[in-house]
């Protein structure tokens, strides 16, 4: 890089960078941001030209490279690794926990306490219920991914698989959630089993590729066994909710009419948000609870070195098979949770990019640790549901501008930057199971993140 | 036998572009060993960035000589589609060579995302649709069920600009300094950059020989199927790797062969089981694959190292 | 003294591809010793031990453990015969049909590697605890009885941490407990990972080049290690070195390969004045190793 010392800003250098940035970023931006090309009414193709774009994206190149020369941030020529947080962040993150925890328990109260049964029911619905559900998504992974070591790039197959079981045992056998919510849990681990058996010997990307291929199948076949799954048109009319067999209905046998309140559908979204927020809650509890017992040092023993693992006796496929039915598992109480919550289920919800999106939170997060993983679902979902809310922007970019559009581009972005910045995540570092005397956390630099 | 031959010529001709595409990914694997994820993604851009060249050479400058339009258009997808290759690689994964080894691969599938939701944004969710051309074909049999097989001038033209293509490659990676060098880099980099050849450069070179074949499969297939949307390069790409995955994962000529028979294998799956199904035929083979045969067919057996 | 061997190694043959590694070997482990395994480089000893331990599959031969008092010659021919892995009740076992985890479960047969393989992001003492897996994941009603917090499981935890502690103060590594195992200097880990070994309690622990990249100090403290596992804890070992002076000082009983052939078998001082070894020593281009040769022999005569 630059020849001029550290610290002397180079002018002329950062300039001649600068403008070579401006160069490319208009080559990459020439025909296809410049020039759109859109169907007419008569479905003739035409072009538009949109040429501003591309001179705006060479500005932004060229400021970009530049800013970059004068804060003297040069490229790492070293891999990426992360260094360890200052020890007071880590003092910091014990607090975290239980604060965050208490806030989630309030939350809906206080929402609906300051906005009133109307306006509260957009916070806890989009973003309290919709963080929850990918929170405890995002911890059903950590399982497979953070602690075993093994990439599952379909997990949202196991969603789909208990969305689908509360939607079919529901709607054909009538049975009521909370019978279907075990079994959906089950029916998911079970499918976890059968997809996982294949594929255990596989290391590396290999895993990824193949659990991303069972996960498209399965999409595939619900959208093709039209007999059962009533195809892309989905299963609508799915049972809600009700508080224990109170149905949340206006009726005199309703919840409402029972505790004597008056009817709102604020109180089944209440409702739902503590359901998730419970179920979430048990994700966490059993896999903290795991990672204390032999078999979750076991699994973080596979994450770090397999063959010393069978060197030592253990039964490496059997571990395997706990973590993806156990990660199955509760990715299926999450589809059922979302079965009952929507009341309709379609294949459209279970594509790649939810698989995606969710190793992205765990990734993110930081592999393996429960804090950072519930962070970064935060920051995905609910920046994403901040981008609907901002249809002002319309005013300054068109009617066309649809914010939400942006959202996988942005989460796109931000995996790779994150991967070039931190590639282990937000929460890097790694808590020991197990002490003699403090617990002192683990610099990701040491942590190995598996084979598969 | 009429319908027998007539799906012979169509998983020919599509089987050259996933072979096409399956080079990129086995190429970059052999090299840097990681699954390039947002290779799928590039060959879409390129798709695109060829509909608009061409809309612009017709539309704009008026040009009617078809076989110049199909030259100018096929260099500038290559050229352009090379440019994203290569800024891709800057970007997103040359900092990350032997760092974890999953970050290339999430870094892959952010670059993946990133494309695939650009192209959306900037072009809209529409399909794509171009003027048909190309459109003569020649009837091979005149079957006696009035079945007829044909052999279309596009057929023709992507078998022939694959096989031309292929040629090319192949003399660059086995005849010039360029293949030594990357070869070199596959067996091992670090002795490699210790004799002198500049890694870094051979595997931004290595992503941009990819990123130009991937733009000429961009090219035919928009000429083949004559439409394009944001969300076809996920489909190709997953077609191409198993193809990549098929033929011996590192082995070029594998690559070829791996895409032909993917080709072959989805078009006899459509016309004699379900059509419905196709893409679980072609992700079933990437599965059983690479749990029974992780070398494929044409690759070395990789032994664990104790 | 005649003790009966607790590995028999029978006309043990591994071929890669074209190349024999290991050509119709045979020799014994006796219980209670220390046997060497020594050779050139390229020799075929770490191929020998991966056999062993069932990281590979032998092409030909027969590798018998015997945990039981006596080797009883017609019960291993019986269980051979009967197609049968191994029998727990006799203490036989046929680790030439066992895969890498069963050797190690149920044969107790533990291992080290030459490339030290520690879990790195994990503490000295969860490294420990990993060791001894197996009874503590039964104990744990695999999970069910942990998950709930059963004192059963909690009593056998307290007592499988008291074991970690009797191993860290013999590794000299209490202090460092609680910090990674990849933060440890190369001594520690070495010797981390033979007790992370011996938290299994094996019958039989396989060392692969144990004193490699140990100073002089650190090689003496490691043989001392090896012999208060064999005295007191009544493991045998089967070890690969290159150190002679490691070997000529601990092993009770040594074999010598080249080529993946046996070229001698016998107690040290048979070993050092064979002549055939001494030429396959000396027959090598790598001059220090010729020179260590050399004075490791003039050591152990010395002495």
């Amino acid at each position: 890089m630059s020849s001029a010392a550290p610290g002397r800003f180079d002018f002329m250098r950062a300039s001649k960078d600068a403008a070579l940035a401006a160069i490319i970023a208009a080559g990459l931006s020439f025909p296809i941001l410049a020039l759109r090309a859109e169907p007419d009414i008569d479905n003739r193709i035409t072009l538009q030209g949109r040429w501003s774009w591309l001179f705006i994206a060479a500005a932004i190149a060229f400021a970009g490279r530049f800013v970059l020369a004068l804060l003297n941030v040069r490229p790492r020529r070293k891999p990426a690794t992360d260094e360890a947080l200052p020890a007071s962040a880590y003092r910091a993150a014990r607090f975290i926990g239980p604060a965050g925890l208490a806030l989630l328990f309030v939350f809906p109260l206080a929402m609906f306490a300051a906005l009133g049964p109307q306006g509260s029911l957009k916070w806890i619905d989009n973003y309290g219920i919709q963080i929850l559900i990918y929170v405890m998504l995002g911890w059903g992974l950590n399982i497979v991914v953070g602690l075993a070591g093994l990439l599952d790039l379909g997990y949202v197959a196991f969603y789909a698989v208990g969305a689908y079981s509360y939607a079919l045992l529901s709607t054909t056998f009538g049975l009521s959630f909370w019978l279907c919510l075990p079994l959906a849990g089950i029916l998911a681990a079970f499918w976890g089993i059968l997809l996982g058996f294949p594929v255990l010997r596989l290391r590396g990307d290999y895993l990824a590729i193949v659990t991303m291929a069972f996960g498209e199948i399965i999409r595939i076949v619900l959208v093709n066994w039209s007999v059962v799954t009533n195809g892309d048109a989905g299963i609508s009319s799915i049972p809600r909710a009700s508080f224990f067999g109170l149905p949340f209905t206006a009726g005199p046998n309703g919840f409402a009419a029972t505790f004597g309140l008056k009817f709102s559908p604020i109180h089944r979204v209440i409702f739902l948000y503590y359901l998730i927020l419970c179920l979430a809650l048990l994700t966490n509890f059993v896999t903290v609870r795991l990672r204390r017992l032999p078999i979750g040092r076991a699994w973080e023993a596979l994450r770090e070195d397999e063959i010393a693992c069978r060197s030592l006796g253990l039964d490496t496929v059997k571990l395997k098979l706990a973590a993806f039915a156990l990660g199955a598992m509760f990715g299926g109480f999450a589809g059922a949770f979302f079965a009952v919550r929507q009341g309709f289920v379609s294949p459209s919800s279970f594509t790649f990019i939810e698989s995606a999106t969710i190793l992205a939170i765990v990734v993110l997060g930081g592999r393996g640790s429960q804090l950072g993983v519930a962070l970064a679902a935060a920051v995905i979902i609910g920046g994403s549901e901040i981008l609907r809310e901002l249809d002002f922007l319309k005013q300054i970019f068109g009617e066309d501008f649809d914010p939400t559009q942006y959202r996988m581009l942005i989460v796109g972005i931000a995996m790779v930057m994150m991967m070039n910045w931190r590639p282990r995540g937000l929460v890097a570092t790694r808590a020991p199971t197990i002490a003699l005397g403090e617990r002192r956390a683990i610099s990701g630099a040491l942590v190995k993140e598996g084979h598969g | 036998m009429d319908v027998f031959l007539q799906q012979l010529i169509n998983g020919i001709a599509l089987g050259s572009i996933y072979g096409l595409i399956a080079i990129g990914y086995t190429m970059v694997f052999g090299i840097i060993g990681m699954i390039n994820f947002a290779h799928g993604d590039v060959f879409m851009l390129s798709a695109f960035i060829a509909l608009i060249i061409f809309l612009a050479l017709t539309q704009f400058l008026g040009l009617s000589s078809l076989p110049l339009v199909f030259v100018l258009v096929l260099i500038a997808a290559m050229v352009l589609t090379s440019l994203w290759n290569f800024v891709i690689e800057r970007v997103a994964y040359r900092r990350l060579r032997g760092s974890f080894r999953l970050a290339p691969l999430i870094s892959a599938l952010g670059t993946s995302i990133f494309l695939a939701n650009f192209v959306y944004v900037v072009q809209g969710p529409r399909n794509k649709a171009v003027p048909p051309i190309f459109t003569d074909v020649i009837h091979i049999t005149a079957g006696s069920g009035g079945y007829k097989v044909t052999l279309s001038y596009k057929q023709i033209l992507i078998v022939a600009v694959t096989a031309v293509l292929l040629a090319a490659f192949w003399y660059v990676v086995q005849k010039t300094p360029l293949g030594r060098a990357q070869r070199a880099c596959e067996q091992d980099a670090k002795m490699a950059a210790l004799l002198g050849v500049d890694v870094d450069r051979t595997i931004a070179l290595t992503f941009v020989i990819g990123a130009a074949l991937a733009a000429v499969a961009g090219v035919l297939f928009m000429l083949y199927y004559g439409v394009v949307n944001a969300a076809d390069g996920f489909v190709p790409g997953v077609k191409a790797f198993t193809a990549a995955v098929l033929g011996g994962i590192g082995s070029l000529p594998g690559a070829v062969l791996g895409g032909l028979l993917i080709g072959l294998i989805e078009t006899f799956w459509s016309a004699y089981f379900s059509a419905d199904y196709k893409d679980v035929a072609a992700f079933s083979i990437l599965a059983i694959t690479l749990i029974f045969v992780p070398s494929g067919l044409l690759g070395r057996p990789d032994v664990e190292k104790v | 003294m005649h003790r009966d061997p607790l590995l028999t190694v029978e006309h043990l043959t591994m071929r890669f591809g074209g190349l024999t590694a290991v050509d119709d070997l045979s020799f014994e482990v006796r219980r209670g010793d220390i046997t060497a395994l020594i050779g050139p480089n390229g020799a075929g000893k770490t191929t020998v031990f991966n056999c062993v331990t069932g990281f590979y599959r032998p092409s030909a031969g027969r590798l018998v453990l015997s945990s039981g008092e006596r080797f009883d010659a017609a019960a291993v021919d019986a269980l051979t015969k009967s197609g049968r892995r191994y029998s727990r009740q006799d203490g036989l076992f046929l680790l030439e049909r066992m895969p890498d985890q069963e050797i190690a479960r149920e044969a107790r047969v533990a291992r080290t590697f030459q490339n030290i393989r520690l879990f790195t992001g994990m503490t000295v003492l969860e490294n420990l605890m990993v060791g001894e897996h197996n009874p503590l994941m039964r104990a744990s009603g695999y999970s069910l009885f942990g998950l709930f917090g059963l004192p059963q499981y909690r009593k056998r935890e307290a007592q499988a941490l008291d074991h970690a502690r009797t191993w860290l103060e013999r590794i000299e590594l209490t202090a460092r407990a609680d910090d990674p195992a990849g933060a440890l200097p190369y001594g520690a880990q070495r010797r981390l990972e033979i007790a992370r070994a011996m938290m299994s309690e094996p019958t039989l622990l396989c060392l692969d080049e144990p004193a490699a990249g140990l100073n002089p100090r650190e090689s003496a403290e490691l043989n001392e290690l090896l012999r208060d596992i064999r005295d007191e804890r009544g493991t045998s070992i089967l070890l690969i070195e290159h150190d002679m002076s490691v070997v000529m000082q601990i092993s009770d009983h040594v074999v010598v390969l080249d080529y993946g052939e046996k070229i001698a078998d016998g107690r040290p001082d048979e070993i050092r004045n064979d002549a055939r070894v001494i030429a396959a020593y000396l027959g090598v281009e790598d001059e220090g190793e010729v020179e260590e040769v050399e004075a490791a022999l003039a050591a152990g005569q010395a002495r």
